[in-house]
C-alpha cells in the first residue's frame, strides 16, 4: 500500500495506464488516508471511487483515474460546495465547474473538496467556518492560504494531487509554506465557470502537486476556452511535460524590490542558494527593477476587495445557502450576512464597498487599476531582457497558527511578492527550495502570459539540481513534532 | 482614516449588520489598513490608464440562440424559502 502513496500522480497514471496497478485500488488507498486526515484539510470526501466505465476505463484515459482533491470553493454538483463559507451551508450546487469537470473527463475523479480561507480571503487557512488546517511539517503552523487545505493534503500524501485558486497567491503561497509545487496559470488560461467568484479579474485555478511534472500534467488537462466564460481564451499551444536538463541561455532578472528587506534571513539564504544552483545549470542571474511592485500590495487589497464586495453581493438569503429570518427585506439580507460572513470577509467587504463609494472612487479603485497599468508595464520591460523573474514567494516560512490574526495587515503582507502577477494576469510557479530551521522555502518564477511550457521546463530543470526532499510530512514525521 | 459614522454608512451600504463591538474593531482597523493603502496616491499618475482586463481580448459574442437551461426545481431546492416557480422573500417594507 505505502509503494502506492509513494508515486507521484504522474507516475501512477503510468502505472494505471501500463495495467500494473488498478485505479480502484490506488483511489482507496488516498481514500483511507485523507480519511484518518488529522490536518483538518478536507471537507468533504467521497464516498468511493468512481464506477468503472466500460467504454472508457481508467486506463485509457490520460490522467489514469488518479483522484483528485478540490478545493471547497468549485462548485462540484450534489457535493457541499461552501467556500469555505457559513453563509453556503448546505449548498450542494446543482452543477459542476468547468476545470473539475474536466479534470474528471481526463480520469482525474473527485477524492474530496479541501478546505479553504472563506471565499479565498486569506493567507493562513485560518478564516475558515471549518476552522484552521495545520501545516504537515509542524501542525502548531498555518499550510498558508487561502488554499491551504489542498497544499496541506498533497503535502502530507492525503491526495496525490490538488487544485486551488490564486488571486493575490492563494496556491503559490500555501504551496511553499507546505514544501510543494504550485502554478498559478495566466489570466484567461482556465476556465472560471464554476468557481465561486473572489475577484474576477485575478481568480485563476492551477495545480497543486508533489512536483513540476505532475503540474504540467494536471495544467494540461485544465486549460482552454470554455464558451461559458466569456474571459477564458484558447491556449496558444500545448502544455508539455518538462524535459530540461540545464537552463543553459536563461536569462533570470531578480527584482531588487521583491528580494531584500522584509524578507527573512532563512527564506533569503534558500533563494540565494538556489540562484547559484541556476547560474550551475547555466542561466544568468542579473538584478533588475520592478519600481512599481512595492505598490502592488495596495493596488490589490484595493482592487481584490472592491471586486468581491460586488460579487458577494449574491449571498443574501435568497436563492441558496444560509437564511436569518426578519421582519423585512433589508433586515433579512443584513442579518443573513452578518451570521453568514466571518471577519475577514466582513473586513473586505466593508473596504470594498468604501472603495467603490461615492466620491471615492477615483481616489482608491480608479487609482488602483492606474497602478496596475505600471506594474503590467514594468514586467513587459523586464520581460525584454528576462525570460522569467524570480524571487522569494513567501517573505517567510510556515508561521505560528494565531501569530498573524491580530493585525490584517500584517497578514496581507504575505502577499508581498505574490499579488504582482496576477495583477499583470502573468504565469508564475512556486517550487520548494529547500528547508529554514526545518520548514519549506517557496522559490517563485513568473514569466510572460502564455509561457506556462517554458517556465515548467525551467521549474523541472531546478528541481532536479534542488533534488528537495518532500517526504517527512507523508510519513507521519509531523505526528512527533506535534507532540 | 475612517470614522464610526462612514463605517455605519458602508455597512448600510453592504447590507451588513455590525455588532457594537464589530463597529469599533471595524473603525480601527479599516483606518490602519487605508493608511497603508493610501500612499499609492503619492504616485504620479499623470496620463496612466486604468486596467480594465490584462489580456488583449477582442468582444467575445455567441449568437443569441435559446438552449435547455437548468429545471425550475433543481434551482429552487436550494432556495430557503422556494415558493411557486420562485424564490420567497419578506416584504420589502416592515409589516
Amino acid at each position: 500500500m505505502s509503494s502506492l502513496i509513494d508515486l507521484t500522480a504522474a507516475q501512477a497514471a503510468d502505472r494505471v495506464r501500463a495495467g500494473e496497478i488498478d485505479a480502484a485500488e490506488l483511489f482507496d488507498a488516498y481514500r483511507s488516508r485523507a480519511l484518518a486526515d488529522d490536518l483538518n484539510a478536507f471537507t468533504w470526501l467521497a464516498e468511493g471511487a468512481p464506477e468503472a466505465d466500460p467504454v472508457r476505463p481508467a486506463r485509457d484515459a490520460p490522467l489514469g483515474g488518479v483522484p483528485l482533491a478540490v478545493k471547497d470553493l468549485f462548485c462540484t454538483e450534489g457535493v457541499p460546495s461552501q467556500a469555505g463559507s457559513r453563509i453556503l451551508e448546505g449548498y450542494r450546487p446543482p452543477y459542476t465547474a468547468t476545470v473539475v469537470a474536466k479534470l474528471a473527463e481526463a480520469g482525474a475523479p473527485l477524492l474530496g473538496k479541501t478546505n479553504q480561507d472563506e471565499f479565498a480571503m486569506g493567507s493562513s487557512n485560518e478564516n475558515s467556518a471549518f476552522g484552521p488546517v495545520l501545516n504537515p511539517w509542524d501542525t502548531s503552523r498555518v499550510p498558508g492560504g487561502s488554499s491551504g487545505g489542498s497544499a496541506a493534503a498533497v503535502a502530507a500524501g492525503l491526495a496525490p494531487w490538488a487544485i486551488g485558486t490564486d488571486t493575490g497567491g492563494s496556491i503559490r503561497q500555501p504551496a511553499a509554506l507546505c514544501g510543494i509545487v504550485g502554478l498559478k496559470p495566466t489570466y484567461g488560461a482556465c476556465s472560471r465557470y464554476g468557481m465561486i467568484a473572489f475577484a474576477s479579474s485575478l481568480d485563476q485555478a492551477g495545480p497543486l502537486t508533489r512536483d513540476v511534472t505532475d503540474a504540467a500534467l494536471l495544467l494540461a488537462h485544465m486549460v482552454g476556452r470554455d464558451r461559458r466564460d466569456s474571459t477564458s481564451l484558447e491556449f496558444p499551444g500545448e502544455i508539455e511535460l518538462p524535459r530540461a536538463e540545464d537552463l543553459a541561455g536563461i536569462r533570470l532578472g531578480v527584482p531588487e524590490e521583491l528580494s531584500g528587506e522584509g524578507i527573512e534571513p532563512g527564506v533569503l539564504d534558500s533563494f540565494n542558494a538556489t540562484l547559484r544552483l541556476a547560474e550551475g545549470l547555466g542561466a544568468t542571474i542579473e538584478a533588475c527593477r520592478l519600481p512599481h511592485a512595492p505598490h502592488a500590495l495596495a493596488a490589490y487589497y484595493l482592487i481584490a476587495p472592491a471586486e468581491a464586495s460586488s460579487n458577494l453581493a449574491r449571498f443574501d438569503g435568497v436563492r441558496y445557502g444560509l437564511r436569518v429570518d426578519a421582519d423585512d427585506l433589508t433586515e433579512m439580507y443584513s442579518r443573513t450576512r452578518a451570521a453568514g460572513f466571518g471577519a475577514e470577509v466582513k473586513r473586505r467587504i466593508m473596504l470594498g464597498t468604501y472603495a467603490l463609494s461615492s466620491g471615492y472612487y477615483d481616489a482608491y479603485y480608479g487609482t488602483a487599476q492606474k497602478v496596475r497599468t505600471l506594474i503590467s508595464q514594468d514586467f513587459e520591460a523586464a520581460f525584454a531582457s528576462f525570460d522569467f523573474i524570480v524571487t522569494p514567494t513567501s517573505p517567510w516560512t510556515a508561521f505560528e497558527l494565531g501569530s498573524k490574526t491580530a493585525d490584517p495587515y500584517a497578514m496581507y503582507l504575505n502577499d508581498f511578492c505574490t499579488v504582482p502577477m496576477p495583477l499583470a494576469g502573468i504565469p508564475a510557479i512556486s517550487i520548494p527550495s529547500g528547508l529554514s530551521e526545518g520548514l519549506p522555502v517557496g522559490f517563485q518564477l513568473a514569466g510572460p502570459a502564455f509561457s506556462e511550457s517554458r517556465m515548467l521546463d525551467a521549474a523541472f530543470a531546478l528541481e532536479r539540481a534542488i533534488a528537495f526532499d518532500g517526504s517527512g510530512p507523508m510519513t507521519g514525521d509531523r505526528a512527533r513534532r506535534a507532540s | 482614516m475612517i470614522d464610526r459614522d462612514q463605517v455605519l454608512h458602508v455597512a448600510g451600504l453592504a447590507r451588513l449588520k455590525l455588532s457594537e463591538a464589530e463597529i469599533d474593531t471595524m473603525t480601527r482597523e479599516l483606518s490602519d489598513v487605508l493608511r497603508h493603502i493610501e500612499k499609492i496616491g503619492e504616485l504620479d499618475l499623470e496620463g496612466v490608464h486604468p486596467t480594465t482586463h490584462v489580456i488583449d481580448l477582442v468582444n467575445a459574442l455567441r449568437p443569441d440562440e435559446p438552449e435547455p437551461c437548468l429545471p425550475v426545481e433543481v434551482v429552487l431546492a436550494a432556495a430557503p424559502e422556494p415558493v411557486a416557480r420562485g424564490f420567497g422573500v419578506p416584504s420589502p417594507v416592515a409589516q
